[in-house]
């Protein structure tokens, strides 16, 4: 399992890996949004929670289309497919390593891109606490997504239309923490259900995943 | 003799043929009448005029587009543990059913909505579920065109359906707790039930929502029938290519 | 423990293509496949490897026990040979690589980027893959495609190595590798015309 973690992360950060790709998209995205909704400070803090973490969220669809694609068109799917290590394992890992290589560096940048969205002073451990909780969730079942549109030619849009529906309660707790936070009320409500949905579908996820991709390999 | 012979595609063709004349003529008959009583044989309500008769249409949609899901749920469930074909093409057969339902519902209640609300849409925790279920329907219907092998669609659609059941489930947890957590006390009335109305209105209501419980009832099995025809007409002409 | 298959019916893409396959590969031998094109050996190997159900039939001895090698490599091309060999050593349990490296003269390009070797070079690598999952049973599908006839020596003596270990083959291939093996002819086990509807389907005639 470590070597796999290993290989995936090598990989993600040699050239072409893609590694920085999902930030770099989170970055232009949170900057266009002052250029569609204008430069007023007061309504840019209202929906920057908001903004923040609709880029984060797409930026993490994005990159999914690598998770599982390059190792089925090398054939890499079907050794693991009859390596001891069982595919659930193999699955996690690899949402693990998306989530480093993608989610993890999305809740790192969040703060800074939240200054530019004049985001209040009261929201920034919020916004990173339910960024950081709820990005694995968007990992977990971006590879459920990945593993179902794997054999398909193109299905990268297809993904997305599948993924998407399935994002939404993550993505409701998780911005309404945000969104608390940055009022000064009190969110930890929606933090325990985000964590409630992300722990959910970490442990249950790959189970999914796993056996959609048997379906496919076979 | 059981229920799971019908789960021979000829033996359901069968069965289908003989019962869909009744089925079809049943919701037929209460529609016609469920809806014309409703429409001209009710009076106005004294707080929302004549706009209340969409109730008719609104109510019994907005059923059968949750029920269509919840069929094809159990469909899906039947194929992945008893592989029965029927099962899983009737499941398909009721995906596009489902979503004309809840096109009707959303659509109906905008048209209701705006004399009543001021507004076509609201971001009501149960206009958002609806929302939230057209797109599951979406991609449910796409996933199925997408896949080329029928078995493979069948598979990943079905565990798509069921991992989509549990997702659609939280969503609409998920959105009630997002609109009452910020939007305190709007003055929309929730989109009444069956429970609330009086007799004048229920009647016609119940016998409504009957037909469009028949309705389904009748695509879906006209529908199924033509995926059982299509999956034969397909096996037979693999066959002849095969035997030439 | 001996690889047995009994009566064994396969299908691709759901249509029937062999029926009734039946044979032993004990430790120490190995067996070649032969049939033409499209006759069902890279679906009989597939099958037997455990990636797709078999129709009817038994497969004994396969749990665990096999390193399979089909048309694609699984190399990724921004690792280096040695990095891609260690790391399919380390899903298998294993840590010595460099007896495979040794065998498939890859030692001179261990530090090479699996995207910059030539395609026989990515094959050889491909099979030394095997060597580095101790696994007894070697399930291997045109393995001889693109090596030079000095490679397929290498292959062949790795081949002959594995099984004075005890190891076994299962080979399919259409040229003559030089190894002391039996060889098993798919073809009289074609499916029969009359039954190659897809299985599937069979519920809608």
């Amino acid at each position: 399992m470590i070597a796999l973690l290993r290989r995936d992360l090598m990989l993600a950060f040699r050239a072409g890996g893609g590694f920085g790709l999902g930030l770099a998209f989170f970055l232009i995205v949170t900057v266009l949004v002052p250029f569609s909704v204008g430069p007023q400070s007061d309504l840019l803090a209202t929906i920057a929670p908001g903004v923040l973490w609709l880029g984060a969220l797409l930026a993490c669809l994005l990159s999914l289309d690598r998770l599982l694609a390059l190792d089925f068109e090398d054939g890499t799917l079907d050794l693991l497919a009859t390596a001891p290590l069982p595919l659930e394992a193999a699955l996690s890992v690899k949402a693990l390593s998306h989530w480093l290589t993608t989610g993890l560096p999305l809740v790192l940048a969040a703060p800074l891109l939240g200054v530019m969205l004049n985001l209040a002073p009261s929201g920034y451990l919020w916004l990173v606490a339910s960024l950081g909780l709820g990005t694995p969730a968007l990992s977990a079942i971006g590879a459920f997504g990945a593993a179902l549109t794997v054999g398909i030619k193109r299905g990268g849009l297809l993904m997305s239309l599948l993924v998407l529906p399935l994002y939404v309660p993550t993505l409701i707790f998780g911005a309404e923490t945000a969104r608390r936070g940055a009022m000064g009320l009190d969110a930890t409500t929606p933090l325990i259900l985000l964590a409630g949905i992300t722990f959910g579908t970490i442990a249950l996820m790959p189970f999914a995943s796993a056996a959609v991709l048997r379906m496919t390999l076979r | 003799m059981s229920l799971w012979e019908y789960a021979n595609p000829v033996k359901f063709l069968g069965l289908s043929a003989r019962v869909q004349p009744f089925v079809w003529g049943g919701a037929g008959l209460c529609l016609a009448v469920g809806l014309l009583w409703g429409f001209f044989a009710t009076p106005d309500d004294y707080r929302q005029g004549s706009t209340v008769k969409i109730i008719y249409l609104h109510v019994p949609a907005a059923l059968m587009a949750i029920n269509a899901w919840f069929m094809m749920l159990v469909a899906s469930l039947i194929w992945l543990i008893r592989r029965h074909h029927v099962s899983a093409l009737a499941a398909k057969a009721a995906a596009p059913v489902g979503i004309l339902m809840t096109v009707i519902a959303l659509i109906t209640g905008a048209i209701w909505g705006q004399p009543m609300w001021g507004t076509w849409w609201a971001w009501d925790p149960r206009l958002t579920s609806f929302l939230i279920l057209f797109l599951f329907y979406l991609g449910y219907i796409a996933l199925w065109e997408a896949v080329e092998d029928p078995d493979t669609a069948a598979d990943l659609t079905a565990v798509l359906c069921l991992v989509g059941s549990v997702f659609a489930v939280l969503s609409r947890y998920a959105v009630k707790f997002w609109n009452q957590g910020l939007h305190q006390g709007t003055s929309v009335p929730l989109a009444t039930g069956g429970r609330t109305v009086s007799d004048v209105f229920f009647y016609p209501l119940l016998i409504s929502m009957i037909g469009f419980g028949l309705l389904f009832l009748a695509l879906v099995l006209y529908r199924t029938g033509t995926e059982i025809r299509l999956r034969r007409a397909r096996a037979l002409l693999a066959r002849s290519e095969r035997g030439a | 423990m001996t690889l047995r298959v009994t009566d064994l019916a396969v299908a691709r893409g759901g249509v029937p293509v062999l029926d009734g396959v039946t044979f032993a590969v004990a430790p120490g031998t190995a067996l070649i496949l032969r049939g033409p094109n499209g006759a069902g050996k890279t679906t009989l190997l597939r099958c037997i490897a455990g990636l797709q159900p078999p129709l009817s039939g038994r497969i004994d001895g396969a749990e665990e026990t096999i390193a399979y090698a089909g048309h694609a490599d699984g190399l990724k091309a921004m690792l280096s040979v040695r990095e891609n060999l260690e790391f399919w050593a380390q899903v298998f349990g294993q840590t010595d690589i460099a007896p495979a490296l040794i065998a498939y003269d890859l030692e001179p390009l261990q530090n090479r980027l699996a995207g910059t070797l030539s395609a026989g070079q990515k094959r050889r690598l491909g099979l030394a893959r095997l060597m580095v999952t101790g696994r007894p049973v070697w399930v291997l599908d045109e393995p001889t495609v693109s090596l030079d006839v000095a490679a397929v020596e290498l292959f062949a003596a790795a081949v002959t190595a594995h099984l004075a270990g005890g190891g076994m083959a299962l080979i399919a291939t259409h040229i003559n590798l030089g190894l002391d093996a039996q060889t098993f002819d798919i073809t009289p086990f074609r499916a029969k015309l009359s039954q190659r509807s897809a299985a599937s389907d069979e519920a809608f005639l």
